[in-house]
């Protein structure tokens, strides 16, 4: 054979390994599949590259991307990576490491995320945190089947209008094939509506409810009174959440939220196409033992030393099986790390400062927008931290495209016609002024 | 690897700070003027801490954990290979990882979705895959509901059960529970296979499909599967294939081939991206043509992890045609030679030629005697630690109640796995001899065996919560 950098064995290696198997051949390996099984001929595949090759190849790839200024959001932010977490979640032996099933050689791994729970806690004020899931709509998801499962025999849930469109997408498909069935509560004014979350309470069967802190306009929603309502129902309220926004906004915990959940990609991890991220959820003590995907908890060795493990585990796959409260088994534990490190670096007043940043640049660039004649207000007064939604008066196809021309990224649209923008710590003034420009010429 | 014993709260003093960031302009408002009823009432007890302070701190975690890179890691299922390095840097070239997921017009990344798709159809005999799912067991649930759409597509409503072998994953019924399907579950005869004879009686009109982990976990390969493939469609069933165990196969066999109608792949395992202590990994979904026009349901937030993506193309741009045929084999050339050089001193309850992974059922001699109880799998597994390697997967399949699932696959040199048999030698002799000294390992780790009851009666989950202790 030839040899190849993954593959150790030499020749005489394998043939060593054959005599002591008993075999003549690696192909009496799989004697026992039926032959015609075994693939014969060549596999459809390129021709080996080198390594020299393969960068190449990717290099050339990545230069056909167009590098375009990102003024967009809807549930991913281009906030800074400071150089301190690559470094540290490149390290190997986290980043080669299986999940800490051997706690005893796996102390790194389960203490960054106790710190990472930790962490969860404190920005949510939840009682408790898991490890993490994939990403923000599946712990929305994992969310609504909590709350049906916590309800027992009711199966409606509630998800308001104003929750951005891939959490609701992906709420809408785990539903679908759990029977539960997803009622929308209206949007009055781009937030969620009192009024027709009370009158769909009011219906009985309603197992949990789902609402946003910051919705799909970016606006700031004021929850005041929901979780009233929704307890009084004896449904379980979950807030989705961006947990960067939660150095200054009133916590999913002092809105009276049973379930706190979002997507930690605001907290250092790059855009990437969208992936990996990391999602979180946080609940009460109530809700401890419902909770999907692992949990690490402290405790001591034989010697009395704080030692940190997987806790909890009946709730798993591994030991219930089809009674598991989730399927959840691999998660996004590296991402957790990704969070755990930007969390340490900010602390409580950096990462207020990156609020107050993205809120002066944002509001900047509103104002700047409104003042070329093309938009009007969607919201008047709406208060909002880093994504607004404004009314264009010209067609918005037209408005993406002109920033596509200048190399910006932006603009979305809504159903309703409406255009939104997303402005973070990362976006200059000069950057705005190109924005502003873009549109005029 | 030494103990450390800090938290990074336990760092922290007022006043500190590890970011540099632009300062908010003094005379324009900030979030303070967002209105009180909004705002937090206090701020979050996030550390206060240095740069270094960080760096320092991370390091010191880091030299408590064990990876692929500091050694053998032979957990079965786990597929724990080498992750090679150029695959990192790839994956953080700017114009991958500044892409926004909404962006469109980007023909660079279309290409690595084109490529790898039409990379990983070659390799496992599907027609197209779906990227969204971002682990394992998020790809068994998209699979599954790609076979409920199907049969609803076609009016057949009743088929809400879905077959999983006793051997199976414990992600494979947990995955059918979320996905709304009644699991009945078929035994493995004498021989470790699904038993055909017990399989038969259950398939009808209500039947939805079976998953398979085929060679299965005991490592061993359902050669029944044409029988069983044919028994299953006849019934009007699909076949679901779990990647878990596709290493042996890459390669060699293709599932589409043995008559699997979806599947997924773990890239993380089989397509060599790094574990990450538990995630982000990838499971992509694979079906066959008739299956296509169902495989676009959405399951997370936008494309996928994209980032475990382009590491596994490069795995596979590397690998290419020439060196494919070998990956499988040389994983299964491997366990076969770790299984018959130790056969003497663990006990095989099956004896067959086993693929990427095989079982133990325990020692031959634990050594137990009047007043001593024997050693059992978890002390093994401990004293392993103490020699510097990984543990196998323990007491996993259920089948056997000492199971030790051993996988080494294909990036081991001949002299590592003479290294870990002669280490597992050594572990039966001492257990012949002293078992006490296998139930008090580890003795070389940071930690000793921690209390695990005690975690669960008193759970202790952040840094604020009470200790009883």
């Amino acid at each position: 054979m030839e040899g190849f950098q993954y593959f150790p064995q030499t020749d005489q290696d394998i043939q060593a390994m054959l005599e002591r198997i008993g075999v003549k051949s690696l192909d009496d390996l799989y004697a026992d599949v039926p032959q015609d099984f075994i693939f014969q001929g060549e596999y459809d595949l390129p021709s080996a590259m080198t390594e020299q090759e393969v960068r190449q190849f990717f290099q050339e790839l990545a230069d056909r991307n167009p590098r375009q200024t990102v003024f967009a959001g809807a549930g991913a932010y281009d906030h800074y990576t400071p150089a301190v977490i690559p470094y540290i979640t490149s390290r190997s032996e986290f980043q080669t490491a299986y999940t800490p099933y051997q706690c005893e050689i796996s102390q790194g791994t389960l203490r960054y995320i106790f710190e990472f729970q930790s962490m969860i806690c404190t920005l949510t004020g939840m009682d408790v945190s898991n490890a993490s899931m994939y990403d923000g709509p599946t712990a929305a998801a994992e969310a609504v089947r909590m709350s049906v499962a916590q309800a027992r025999k009711k199966n409606t849930v509630l998800v308001s209008n104003t929750l951005m469109p891939n959490v609701r997408a992906v709420i809408d498909t785990y539903a679908r094939y759990a029977g539960i069935e997803i009622v929308e509560i209206a949007q009055e004014g781009g937030q969620t509506s009192a009024s027709s979350l009370e009158s769909l309470l009011a219906g009985g069967q309603v197992a949990g409810v789902v609402v946003p802190l910051t919705n799909r306009f970016g606006i700031i929603e004021n929850l005041e009174g929901f979780a009233d309502m929704i307890h009084a129902a004896k449904a379980v309220m979950t807030v989705y959440c961006d947990p960067s926004t939660l150095a200054v906004l009133k916590t999913p915990a002092e809105w009276g939220a049973d379930i706190a959940v979002g997507d930690g990609q605001t907290l250092g991890i790059p855009l990437c196409y969208g992936g990996p991220y990391v999602g979180f959820m946080a609940t009460s003590r109530e809700l401890m033992r419902k909770m999907p995907g692992r949990i690490v908890g402290e405790t001591r060795d034989g010697e009395g030393r704080r030692a940190f493990v997987l806790t909890l585990q009946a709730r798993e796959q591994h030991i219930r099986r089809e009674k598991a409260t989730s399927n959840i088994c691999s998660n996004q534990s590296l991402m957790a790390l990704w969070v755990t490190v930007y969390l340490s670096l900010m602390g409580p007043k950096g990462l207020k400062q990156v609020n107050d940043i993205c809120y002066q640049r944002s509001h900047f660039l509103m104002q700047n927008l409104l003042e070329t004649g093309l938009f009007k207000e969607a919201f008047p007064g709406a208060p909002f931290i880093k994504e607004f939604a404004l009314k264009p008066l010209i067609p918005p196809r037209y408005i993406q495209e002109k920033l596509q021309e200048h190399g910006i990224f932006g603009a979305l649209q809504t159903p309703e016609g409406y255009t939104t923008f997303a402005v973070t710590e990362m976006r200059t003034k000069e950057q705005i002024f190109e924005l502003i420009k873009a549109l005029k010429g | 690897m030494k103990y450390y014993d800090k938290l990074i709260f336990e760092l922290s003093k007022e006043g500190r700070m590890g970011y540099s960031l632009p300062r908010p302009k003094d005379n324009l408002d900030t979030c303070d003027s967002i209105p009180a009823n909004l705002r937090r009432s206090e701020a979050p007890l996030l550390p206060q801490v240095s740069e270094v302070d960080v760096v320092r701190h991370y390091t010191n975690l880091s030299q408590m954990n064990f990876g692929v890179d500091t050694g053998f890691y032979p957990l079965g299922s786990c597929t724990m290979k080498y992750n090679p390095k150029i695959n990192e840097e790839i994956a953080s070239m700017p114009q991958f990882a500044g892409i926004h997921p909404l962006q469109k017009n980007l023909p660079g990344i279309e290409a690595v979705y084109q490529g790898l798709d039409s990379a990983l159809a070659a390799i496992t005999g599907m027609k197209h895959f779906t990227f969204k799912p971002c682990a394992g067991a998020h790809g068994e649930l998209t699979g599954l509901m790609i076979i409920r759409e199907y049969h609803m597509s076609r009016g057949d409503m009743k088929r809400t059960r879905i077959i999983v072998p006793d051997s199976a994953h414990g992600t494979n019924p947990a995955s059918a529970a979320v996905c709304g399907l009644e699991i009945v579950q078929v035994k493995s005869n004498a021989n470790g296979l699904v038993d055909v004879e017990d399989l038969k009686p259950l398939l009808d009109d209500t039947i939805a499909g079976i998953m398979m982990t085929n060679p299965n976990t005991l490592g061993l390969f359902e050669k029944d599967i044409r029988e069983i493939a044919q028994l299953v469609h006849e019934c009007g069933g699909l076949l679901y294939y779990d990647g878990a165990n596709m290493n042996p196969l890459i390669g060699t066999v293709r599932p589409g081939d043995m008559g699997f109608d979806v599947m997924h792949l773990n890239l993380h395992k089989s397509f060599s991206t790094p574990h990450g202590g538990g995630g982000p990994g990838s499971g992509p979904v694979g079906v066959c043509e008739k299956l296509v026009p169902f495989f676009k349901v959405n399951v997370s937030g936008f494309n996928g992890n994209f980032g475990v993506m382009l590491r596994a193309y490069a795995y596979i741009l590397m690998l290419g045609r020439e060196n494919v045929k070998m990956c499988g084999r040389l994983a299964t050339l491997g366990a076969n030679y770790i299984k018959e050089s130790l056969k003497d001193c663990y006990k095989l309850p099956l004896a067959q030629v086993c693929k990427h992974e095989f079982v133990f059922d325990g020692l031959v001699n634990d050594g137990a005697r009047e007043g001593v109880a024997g050693a059992t799998t978890l002390d093994v597994a401990k004293r392993l630690l103490d020699y510097g390697f990984h543990a196998p997967t323990i007491y996993f399949p259920l089948l056997f109640h000492q199971a030790i699932m051993i996988e080494p696959t294909e990036t081991e040199s001949k002299e590592t796995l003479d290294q870990f048999i002669e280490v597992m030698r050594t572990i039966a002799q001492e257990a012949a001899q002293d078992p006490d000294l296998l139930h008090t390992a580890p003795h070389n780790t940071p930690i000793s065996r921690p209390d695990e009851t005690a975690a669960a009666r008193n759970p202790i989950l952040k840094i604020w919560d009470e200790c009883a202790c």
